[in-house]
């Protein structure tokens, strides 16, 4: 057996940055969802008015995300807000990942073939009840999986806020490396429970898919 | 020379091929006829290689084709095979498709492997598409090209895949004539074919497949017009 | 509550140093990505045969590109790999991370592209007497290529994005490298940040319409 100096402490150091980086990807992902839904929805249903938005949304996806946390935190002390660091981490995180899914809510919704939606309005629904009835419930299953793989990558990204001072999981596996200097230990550790989290996500996703899949 | 002696063929636990008999002189010329699934096409893919057998021996001018010491990409050269679903390659021109093997396996020269690809080319009648990308193409068109690429390689033998069979009906007889002008210049050719007419027309022998053996073989005379077994009778009556 | 005075001009003064930054953080990402593909297509080609060696490696490598942090696969390189006794700069651990990262996400690509070429191009390349390795190179990869080759755009940009991780490990001469010893000189954060955001959207436009052009010279059919 090898000898390590890791103690149980530093192992559960490790678990509370996970549990950091869980509520991160978790309140992200809130507001991301629920942006990306609305804009989603604007960008698939008035594509011209809703044009500047969409270069909007592309710039923050063509920004480095380190970059973007950098910005947004200078322009709080700049325009003096007092805000955590966690909450800065959240908005950035949740805006940059309601980019993302804004495109998924988008294709979703133009995937519906037009034919279904003739269909449904020759039947005599109203445009807003094919949208409730046709619409949605078929657009929803078309964009889950890509919003699955937003959601595992926000996960990974979380990674990044340790730039501005939040010990999430990476940052804490940092500390415990600078402690007793075993850093393959430490940081394949670390990387054992990012695994774990993103197969335990993707494994909850793909039996949702299949539980879906049953009632067609 | 092809000779076929008792092959086998399985794909896993279902044999397809089971133990047949054939052999193919210089210049002749012969036709395979059967229902689907009777191992045809699989003989085929054998005879060249593409697919290898369980038991028996598979003979091209005297050298056997599954030997582990054969040269097959050798071997393969003077066979040319046309398939079914023709296989252009969709990104290469129609010159490019059929200069490709002339230089690349031949190691011709570009002028020297044009020179044959644009000859092989106005041979089926297609001289005036070397530019356009097969995509572009008719099926039968496609189907000339590919006769056209095998020729390329200025093979001795050409098997004939169901060569007409994905073909949209008015565009088979195109297909028909560039294989009834090979068989004219006297090239040995085996064609799996569900043409009975033509089969009776080109060909030296006919032999009806059924359940991975030859059941009967013969001039086209004998199989075709005055067929002797009863499953041969009930085969043509069923395609005629 | 707004008595800040944004200073342009300091930033401005740093655009030719920030340009020599963007210079480097493309490099990178290119080197990367030149890298990322060929062992991605190794790595296909490996997930495709039998041997269950071989199928193990290539999986284990894509599961764990595509399912830890960038930024921990980079630090896997810096400290881990130092951890052995080897000296890894900053900018090599960063290229052997993205070239990492890269791989395990276009070999994912790659195998559908693989599938996207039918199995009787294989037999028709073969019947004309072309050896295995030619009709990988002149049948199946071109037209897999095809395929293959809007995600490896969107790798690329990608590519680009994480070079900002450089950083974190002490790379000091790609954009945000440049950046951060500007900030830490003059704590102007927000000018030359901003600057630097400009410029990797620039960059990552740039890759794009360069692709979209050479995508209309190359696949013609």
């Amino acid at each position: 057996m090898l000898s390590t100096s890791l103690t149980m402490s530093d192992l559960l150091f490790l678990l509370h940055g996970a549990w950091v980086t869980l509520q991160l990807t978790f309140w992200a992902m809130l507001l991301g969802t629920i942006a990306g839904v609305v804009f989603g929805l604007l960008r698939a249903l008035m594509p011209n008015a809703s044009r500047p938005l969409g270069w909007v949304l592309d710039a923050f996806r063509s920004v480095p995300l380190l970059i973007q946390f950098v910005l947004f935190n200078s322009l709080k002390s700049i325009v003096g807000l007092d805000w955590s660091a966690f909450a800065v981490g959240c908005i950035v995180l949740g805006v940059y990942s309601a980019a993302f899914c804004t495109e998924i809510v988008r294709s979703g919704v133009l995937a519906v073939p037009m034919t279904v939606r003739r269909a449904a309005r020759s039947l005599g629904l109203t445009y807003s009840q094919d949208l409730r009835y046709i619409v949605f419930p078929m657009a929803t299953r078309i964009a889950f999986p890509g919003w699955l793989n937003v959601v595992l990558s926000t996960m990974k990204d979380t990674a990044l806020v340790m730039w501005i001072g939040i010990i999430e999981l990476l940052r804490a596996s940092q500390i415990v490396v600078t402690r007793i200097q075993e850093p393959l230990l430490v940081l394949c550790i670390a990387g054992l429970i990012y695994y774990v989290i993103s197969l335990v996500v993707s494994r909850l996703g793909a039996r949702l898919e299949t539980r879906w899949q049953e009632n067609d | 020379m092809i000779e076929i002696n008792k092959v086998h063929k399985s794909f896993g636990d279902l044999e397809v091929i089971k133990g047949v008999d054939l052999t193919v002189d210089k210049g002749e010329v012969v036709s395979i006829i059967g229902g689907s699934g009777s191992g045809k096409s699989t003989l085929l893919m054998c005879i060249n290689g593409l697919e290898k057998i369980q038991s028996g021996s598979i003979r091209v001018d005297g050298t056997e084709v599954h030997d582990k010491g054969t040269d097959i990409n050798k071997l393969r050269q003077k066979i040319g095979i046309v398939f079914q679903q023709w296989n252009a390659f969709p990104h290469l021109t129609v010159l490019e498709n059929v200069m490709l093997a002339p230089r690349k396996v031949l190691g011709k020269s570009r002028a020297e492997a044009e020179e044959v690809a644009v000859n092989q080319l106005n041979h089926v009648g297609l001289g005036d598409k070397i530019k356009v990308f097969p995509g572009t193409l008719s099926g039968g068109q496609q189907q000339r090209m590919a006769i056209a690429r095998a020729l390329a390689m200025s093979p001795d033998y050409m098997l004939f895949d169901e060569a007409t069979s994905a073909l949209d009906p008015q565009l088979v007889g195109e297909v028909l004539d560039t294989v009834r002008m090979l068989a004219d210049d006297g090239m040995t050719m085996v064609l799996v074919t569900h043409e009975i007419h033509f089969a009776r027309d080109v060909s030296d022998r006919v032999a009806f497949f059924r359940n991975g053996l030859v059941h009967e073989i013969g001039t086209p005379d004998q199989v075709i017009n005055n067929p002797q077994k009863p499953e041969t009778i009930a085969f043509l009556k069923s395609v005629s | 509550m707004f008595d800040y005075t944004f200073q342009w001009g300091a930033a401005l003064k740093a655009l030719p140093d920030l340009l020599n930054g963007a210079v480097v953080t493309f490099n990178t990402a290119a080197l990367s990505m030149i890298f990322g593909v060929l062992i991605a297509l190794i790595l296909a080609v490996m997930r495709e045969t039998r041997n269950p060696l071989l199928n193990g490696i290539a999986n284990t490598w894509v599961s764990i590109a595509r399912n830890t942090p960038a930024l921990f696969q980079i630090y896997l390189m810096y400290f881990g790999v130092g951890a052995f006794g080897f000296h890894v700069s900053s900018w090599a651990a960063l290229v052997i991370g993205i070239s990492f990262n890269n791989a395990g996400y276009l070999a994912e690509n790659f195998r559908g592209g693989l599938k996207a070429v039918p199995e009787t191009q294989r037999f028709a390349a073969r019947s004309l007497g072309m050896t295995a390795y030619q009709t990988y190179r002149l049948i199946v990869v071109p037209q897999m290529l095809r395929v293959v080759f809007y995600p490896i755009t969107n790798q690329m940009v990608w590519a680009v994005l994480m070079t900002s991780l450089g950083v974190i490990v002490g790379l000091n001469n790609d954009i945000t490298g440049v950046a951060q010893e500007y900030n830490v000189r003059t704590y102007r954060t927000f000018e030359f940040f901003a600057l630097a955001a400009v410029l990797y959207y620039v960059t990552a436009k740039l890759i794009v319409i360069v692709a979209r052009l050479l995508s209309w010279r190359l696949f013609r059919y």
